[in-house]
């Protein structure tokens, strides 16, 4: 398998702190690798790094063996890069449906001119209608997003992200604010993903998930990579321990 | 038809243009603009500047045009740089800056603008015809770029630049866009303001036209074309219709503009679908 997305020695700093301090590793095409640690570790900082919304200090990103470093997010999209944002960001005044068929249009909408001479959408208006029903939310294609509750909304971010047919995605705490029923629902939906082959890198402070469902785990604290490797040795590890008790975090999966 | 009359339909046309590329710009794509007026200006004085030099009623447009939208796409790179609130002021700027540069320039005529521009030989009904046909195409244009990709993204990137980008849209790109077409249609509306009045000063480009363009569209229904085109005709006539309204005019559109805003913020567009949908339910 080839590298799907490479980070080396990445750091930035933010006034008097380093948010990210030197950071690096490689992630395999079609791995599923859980991105952990204790609050203020410098997990969402990274996932920004990555999706080109924060322009890192120094070091390097590559995506696909392209150095995408100095590129602009909706570039890096149409690279093959697909993130769902922490806090929900759907286009409230349009319907579900046409959320997920912008995002079905990529192509289309690459350059204004291409996009201004093409008006057909009914090859992406399947696609979108399909996508909705993988993630379950069949039925609602006709509503305004803004009018959807939080769970059916956090579906819709994977959905749209879904809908560029991206190779690696980027999965801000998808689970976050989700009941018990809408967060397994959701992991399934991303265990789908994976199995798609698309290479997931997952942020999540719900460690009993991840553990489940990653087969990599790459835990950050003080913007530093402190354990890296198969989830239950990582976990085993007295550093990554220690780092979690004092961040004053207790893994669910100990409990 | 009286002179009188070819006079207002021609004037109502040029205005439907103007409002209806503005909306492309504003509405469409969500970029504030106050300063349209100096993009009509600039075609103006463009078309005037050609038609004195060549006669030429092509050129006089194709200039206009073409100066309008480059103005345009300038202004437009600012808007990639600020906030949508500051992109305001700084179109309010540029407008005012237009006025102000023109009345300075003796190539440009000055305080005293440019007279004697030659005729377009159309006579007119002739000037007027050409003016609905032009009309006619920006409103079709319009639709056409709502249906399109285009408008889809515009809509996108007038709601949130951010999301956009995560959908591999580059909003930079598409608001330049917005920009140019909507200006070079503002351009092409002073052509034919040029031809039609033959005499132009920078009075008629100023701020307060810009913000009556802007009336036009948010009493219409911002982002609906035909909300637009229904407000441009509207706001045009009224004054003529009813004489209160032209020795008050700013004082009605400003209350206008504030009641619009304040009881249906979708304007007559909106208040339009609402009634549809109450009268299907019933």
């Amino acid at each position: 398998m080839s590298t799907a997305l490479q980070l080396e020695n990445v750091a930035i700093r933010f006034g008097g702190v380093q948010a990210v301090d030197g950071v690096s590793f490689a992630v395999e095409g079609g791995d599923f690798v859980g991105l952990i640690g204790p609050n203020g570790a410098g997990k969402t900082t990274l996932i920004k790094i990555v999706a080109g919304l924060l322009r890192p200090d120094r070091g390097r990103v590559t995506l696909g063996g392209a150095d995408v470093t100095d590129e602009a997010t909706a570039t890096r999209v149409r690279r093959g890069l697909a993130l769902t944002h922490q806090i929900v960001r759907p286009f409230r005044e349009m319907t579900v449906l046409d959320n997920v068929v912008l995002a079905a249009g990529i192509q289309h909408t690459s350059s204004p001119f291409r996009a201004l001479l093409h008006v057909n959408r009914r090859g992406e208006d399947e696609r979108a209608a399909h996508i909705l029903g993988l993630v379950g939310l069949a039925g609602t294609e006709r509503k305004l997003a803004g009018s959807l509750p939080l769970g059916q909304m956090k579906r819709l971010e994977v959905a749209r992200a879904l809908a560029v047919d991206p190779k690696v995605i980027l999965l801000d705490e998808p689970l976050a604010g989700l009941n018990h029923a809408e967060a397994s629902k959701q992991v399934e939906t991303i265990s789908q993903v994976h199995r798609r082959g698309i290479t997931v890198i997952l942020v999540e402070h719900n460690l009993e998930e991840v553990m489940r469902i990653c087969r990599r785990l790459i835990v950050l604290n003080n913007g530093l990579v402190i354990g890296d490797g198969e989830p239950r040795a990582v976990m085993a590890d007295p550093v990554v321990h220690d780092a979690y008790v004092g961040g004053g975090m207790v893994s669910h999966a100990e409990a | 038809m009286t002179a009188y009359e070819i006079s207002i339909i021609s004037i109502v046309g040029i205005n439907v243009i103007l409002a209806v590329s503005l909306n492309m710009i504003s509405g469409f794509c969500g970029q504030v603009s106050l300063g349209h007026g100096a993009f009509f200006g600039a075609g103006a004085y463009a078309a005037a500047l050609a038609m004195v030099a060549t006669s030429s009623v092509p050129l006089a447009i194709l200039a206009a045009i073409l100066t309008g939208c480059l103005l345009g796409i300038i202004v437009g790179f600012a808007s990639l740089r600020v906030r949508s609130d500051f992109l305001a002021v700084t179109t309010i700027g540029v407008n005012f800056l237009f006025i102000g540069f023109v009345r300075k320039q003796s190539w440009l005529g000055g305080e005293m603008g440019i007279s004697g521009i030659p005729a377009t030989g159309l006579g007119a009904s002739g000037n007027m015809i050409m003016i609905l046909l032009f009309a006619c195409a920006t409103i079709a244009f319009s639709f056409y770029i709502s249906r399109s990709w285009m408008g889809f993204a515009f809509r996108a990137v007038g709601e949130d630049e951010g999301a956009g980008a995560t959908l591999g849209i580059n909003a930079g790109a598409y608001k330049l866009m917005a920009f140019g077409i909507g200006t070079a249609l503002a351009g092409l509306a002073g052509a034919l303001y040029t031809f039609f009045t033959q005499f132009i000063t920078a009075d008629a480009f100023d701020f307060i036209f810009s913000v009556m363009l802007m009336a036009m569209v948010v009493i219409g229904g911002i982002g609906s074309t035909w909300g637009v085109v229904v407000a441009a005709v509207g706001l045009t006539l009224l004054p003529e219709a009813i004489r209160f309204v032209n020795d008050y005019r700013l004082l009605v559109f400003g209350g206008l503009l504030v009641l619009v805003i304040r009881l249906a913020p979708g304007g007559l567009a909106a208040m339009v679908r609402g009634l549809v949908l109450r009268v299907r339910g019933a």
